[in-house]
């Protein structure tokens, strides 16, 4: 057998592959096969017909064809000969050999492409991450670099960070120096000006008792004369009692100012405590009375209790108007109380909602939705109507007020009528009393005629009577036994003139007196007849009358 | 009344009509009515006399010579009968008595911004004193002059004392170097003390609410403290920022507007009346928009007294608002609302801002500003209001009248007295 020599020959032609492929599978003789064999590794077509010729000649033939079929064998192909040991050839086996050996040639071949195809591609999968590889050692290295560039600035910064720190310091340092510099330099001066200004103090003392010493008799007062004390008092002298009394007013002017004050303070309390009572209600009000069931958590309930508690006592509480510490915390304890309940009622209310919003299912939730809806459509409602009814009842009232001008003349009309039928019962009632009054009228003054007239009379009488009195008097004088009787007989004469006088006064005013029966307006007209009878001349001797008449009865 | 030179001119009030011509040694420096408005003083500092007048009989005279001690300062007594003398070199104050003419004498008197002041009743007087490098505050009894407490006070170098307008606090502040407020009830105990910095400057002017209820500190760092009257410490602190960025606020603007003129009115020589009304620049109010930033003028930093900080305040009669001017900013008048401790309202005018001034019955300002027009602001707007005239009239300070009916107008030279009608109802 032939040593197998791999010719690795670095060709890439298919041809050359070929013909390597079939250099490796056949058996070629050792010495003129070898020979040939490199001969023709050189890539040519041309070659491989002149290589086939080469292999087997005429001469060789039946060596060829033994070798051929000892190649066969090995290989597993059945033997080309017809028998075992004949020299004629088998060329059913022959041609099936050589169909395997294509089948074999085709697979063979296609497994080289394959295998270069891979080849192929992992070359230049080789390729590309080779390049992959040095594009990323590029980037490594520029990050690197760039890390180390802002390793530095961030040096740089942090030692200018630092610079900036010992700057601050230094500045703060600086500052408190300064600062002390001023305060030691405020001192400086102060103490420097204390001492400028006794040294001017001093002056001024000086000054002072020079311009006191000399006794300037410029300074004076020239005025002419003293001017009354503005509140018209006089100066007081000084005295303690002078001392206590002005302390005495300071501390009133004080008091009063407190006091005054004070209210104030009371006053606004009381706002602000009422304010606050209010807000307690409200907040109570607003909260929701699910939560007084007593199923709830016990701090609720607890809460709650609290609650009605406060209410109960702060509202009797209230009523006294106490202000002293406890009613005070407790008011404000009790409000932070509401305020939180209400702050959480309001935040869980807003949880709810939120919650409704995501979940449909919470039926709850909804169902307060849709009452709360359906709460504010029933208001809606509500408002529409009584805006209705309002705008009816503008149009009514205008209607009242503007309506057609036939039913306003009539009923303008129907009040005129009544006005003047009023009118005329007053003007007929007051024709009658003016009637009656002239009646009266007449009466009277024929009574005041007939009066003055028997009034003339008296007077005569009275004038003979005095005459006659007077006249019995002197001569009675004469004759003094005669003065007690007389005296009497005075005295019963004017008891008669008394009683006629009476009579008659009492006769005028029973004609006087007798229209003057039931109407109160006839005893004023009286009067006002009495004076207008006083004014007539014949009835002046009428009040002389009156008074003489009083007189008399006052001397008897 | 007013004073001429050596003459004293009084004038009827709503019709500025002559009533008395008095006449004085001297140039008058000082004037001032008695409470009762019976008598004048007239101070002449330079010759060292008072002299009183008195308006019921102009035949009355009163001179007062201090000789040789000299007059700094002059004032009446609340009863209208006594007046007080401060003599040269702050040497002592002399009490001169219109009714005994008996003096009496305070010594060492201090000579500071506001030394002597007396409660809104005019029943006591506090008098800051110094004696031995110390600080002292007397008070005395109007009615006798008795002293009734003198105590010591903590401050540095006491600047100035007022007292509350219910006379039963007395407030004292120390001087500029030092930022301490000091308050006393009337018999002198120590209610409280408030200190809101330590080194820079302190304390630059001071105002008590009418109520008594609030204390305002304006100082050099451009804030006012309000202090309530309950527990005498800080309610708020009100700043004044050269930019106005709440919108709140509302920011009117004095602008000038260039005067109309009528081509066809124009003669020549031009009239009087004409020419002043041309040059005089008229001006009227606009309402900028917010965010505004006003002028800001940087304090010289090495100065003594530096215009920085709020350096004039006043409380409105009503007791709510409270007028406030930033040195730093020395164009506007800003205008608190004391109900809501907020600022209302700021008035930026062309120039610096002179005065300005409560009306005592009403909430309405009026401030001036050297130039010739008067600006009134009221919580329903503001005006301006020229004053008539030719020429320039520079008003330096106003002052109203007690009825809050009128206002006086002073300038250098000159006053004219600003009458304002009442709205008819």
């Amino acid at each position: 057998m032939g040593d197998w020599k791999t010719i690795t020959v670095p060709v890439l032609s298919s041809d050359s592959k070929n013909i390597f492929s079939y250099t490796s599978e056949k058996k070629i003789s050792p010495t003129s096969m070898n020979s040939q064999v490199l001969r023709l590794s050189l890539p040519s077509s041309k070659n491989m017909h002149s290589f086939f010729s080469a292999f087997c000649t005429e001469e060789n033939l039946e060596q060829s064809i033994s070798y051929i079929d000892r190649e066969l064998t090995t290989l597993g192909f059945p033997s080309i000969y017809a028998e075992s040991k004949g020299k004629e050839l088998n060329l059913v086996s022959i041609i099936n050999c050589m169909n395997e050996l294509l089948v074999l040639q085709h697979k063979n071949l296609r497994a080289q492409e394959e295998v270069e195809m891979q080849h192929m591609k992992l070359g230049s999968d080789m390729d590309h991450l080779q390049n992959c590889y040095a594009k990323l050692k590029e980037q490594l290295e520029l990050s690197k670099r760039e890390i180390v560039g802002l390793q530095e600035r961030d040096r740089q910064l942090q030692s200018k960070n630092r610079n900036l720190h010992q700057l601050l310091k230094n500045e703060k340092d600086e500052v408190q120096k300064l600062q002390n510099i001023i305060s030691s330099r405020a001192t400086q001066y102060n103490h420097d000006m204390k001492r400028k200004e006794r040294e001017y103090n001093k002056l001024k003392e000086r000054l002072h008792q020079l311009v006191m010493n000399k006794k300037d008799k410029k300074i004076a007062m020239e005025i002419l004369n003293c001017v009354g004390r503005a509140d018209g008092k006089r100066g007081a002298w000084r005295t303690d009692k002078t001392e206590a009394r002005n302390e005495e007013e300071m501390y009133k002017v004080l008091l009063s100012d407190y006091e005054q004050r004070q209210k104030q303070l009371l006053l606004e309390n009381a706002e602000l405590k009422k304010v606050l009572q209010q807000m307690k209600k409200d907040i109570i009000s607003l909260l929701p009375p699910q939560k007084q069931k007593p199923k709830e958590k016990s701090e609720d309930g607890l809460v709650l209790s609290d609650q009605e508690e406060d209410i109960g006592e702060l509202n009797k509480e209230n009523m006294w108007e106490l202000s002293c510490e406890t009613v005070r915390e407790q008011l404000t304890n009790s409000i932070r109380k509401q305020w939180r309940m209400l702050k959480n009622h309001v935040e869980k209310l807003d949880n709810q909602v939120s919650r409704g919003h995501s979940e449909a299912l919470n039926e709850k939730d909804v169902i307060s939705r849709e009452d709360h809806e359906l709460e504010t459509e029933k208001l809606e409602l509500e408002i529409q109507q009584c805006k209705e009814m309002i705008k009816t009842q503008q149009q009514l009232l205008q209607q009242q007020l503007t309506c057609d001008d036939d039913t306003t003349l009539l009923l303008q009309d129907c009040y005129l009528l009544e006005e003047r039928e009023r009118l005329q019962e007053e003007w007929r009632l007051f024709r009658e009393q003016k009637k009656n009054f002239e009646k009266e009228r007449k009466s009277f003054t024929e009574a005041a005629i007939r009066l003055g007239l028997e009034r003339k009379a008296f007077e005569e009488d009275r004038g003979a009577w005095l005459k006659h009195q007077f006249l019995t008097m002197t001569a009675d004088c004469s004759n003094s036994n005669a003065t007690t009787p007389s005296a009497f007989l005075r005295s019963s004469e004017p008891d008669i003139r008394l009683v006629k006088s009476a009579s008659q006064q009492r006769k005028p005013s029973s004609v006087l007196s007798a229209p003057a029966s039931a109407e109160p307006c006839q005893t004023s007209l009286y009067i006002a007849q009495n004076s207008v009878v006083s004014e007539k001349p014949a009835a002046d001797i009428m009040p002389n009358l009156w008074v003489e008449s009083d007189d008399k009865e006052e001397t008897e | 009344a007013s004073c001429v030179q050596h003459r004293l001119v009084v004038r009827d009030a709503s019709s500025l009509q002559l009533l008395q011509l008095y006449t004085c040694l001297d140039q008058i420096q000082y004037i001032e009515w008695s409470s009762d408005s019976l008598f004048i003083l007239c101070a002449l500092y330079k010759r060292g006399i008072v002299q009183v007048w008195s308006l019921e009989q102009p035949a009355w005279h009163c001179r007062i010579d201090e000789g040789s001690a000299g007059l700094v300062a002059s004032c009446w007594s609340p009863d209208g009968r006594h007046i007080l003398n401060t003599t040269e070199f702050h040497l002592r104050i002399t009490v001169w008595s219109l009714c005994t003419k008996s003096v009496s004498y305070i010594k060492y008197p201090k000579a500071c911004q506001q030394g002597v002041v007396f409660t809104k009743d005019g029943r006591y007087m506090a008098v800051a004193e110094r004696r031995d490098c110390k600080d002292f505050i007397s008070i005395f009894v109007c009615s006798n002059w008795q002293l009734l407490r003198h105590f010591d006070t903590e401050t540095q170098d006491l600047s100035g004392i007022e007292w509350a307008p219910n006379g039963c606090v007395l407030a004292a502040w120390d001087t500029c170097l030092e930022y301490k407020v000091l308050l006393y009830s009337l018999d002198g105990r120590l209610l409280s003390s408030f200190r809101a910095y330590e080194w820079p400057l302190g304390v630059k002017s001071i105002a008590w609410s009418p109520s008594s209820q609030f204390l305002a500190i304006g100082s050099f760092d451009e804030k006012v403290r309000i202090l309530n009257h309950v527990t005498w410490k800080k309610i708020t602190e009100l700043d004044h920022p050269a930019t106005i960025a709440s919108k709140k606020t509302i920011v009117y603007k004095e602008v000038e507007k260039s005067p109309a003129v009528d081509p066809e009115r124009l003669s020549f020589p031009p009239t009087r009346e004409l020419a002043s009304s041309l040059f005089s620049t008229k001006s009227k109010y606009d309402i900028s928009q917010v965010p505004v930033s006003l002028q800001y003028v940087k304090p010289v930093a090495d100065r003594a007294n530096p215009k920085v900080g709020v350096g004039m305040l006043a409380f409105s009669a009503d007791n709510c608002f409270l007028a406030t001017k930033n040195d730093n900013i020395p164009n506007a008048v800003w205008i608190w609302d004391i109900r809501k401790l907020k600022l209302s309202v700021v008035l930026e005018q062309l120039c610096t801002i002179q005065s300005f001034q409560w009306d005592p019955c009403q909430p309405r300002l009026a401030v001036c500003t050297g130039t010739s027009r008067v600006y009134l602001w009221s919580p329903a707007g503001c005006v301006v209001v020229q004053v008539p005239g030719e020429g320039d009239f520079q008003i330096m300070s106003l002052s109203w009248h007690s009825s809050g009916d009128s206002l006086v107008l002073l300038s250098k030279d000159n006053f004219c007295v600003c009458y304002l009608e009442g709205e008819e109802v």
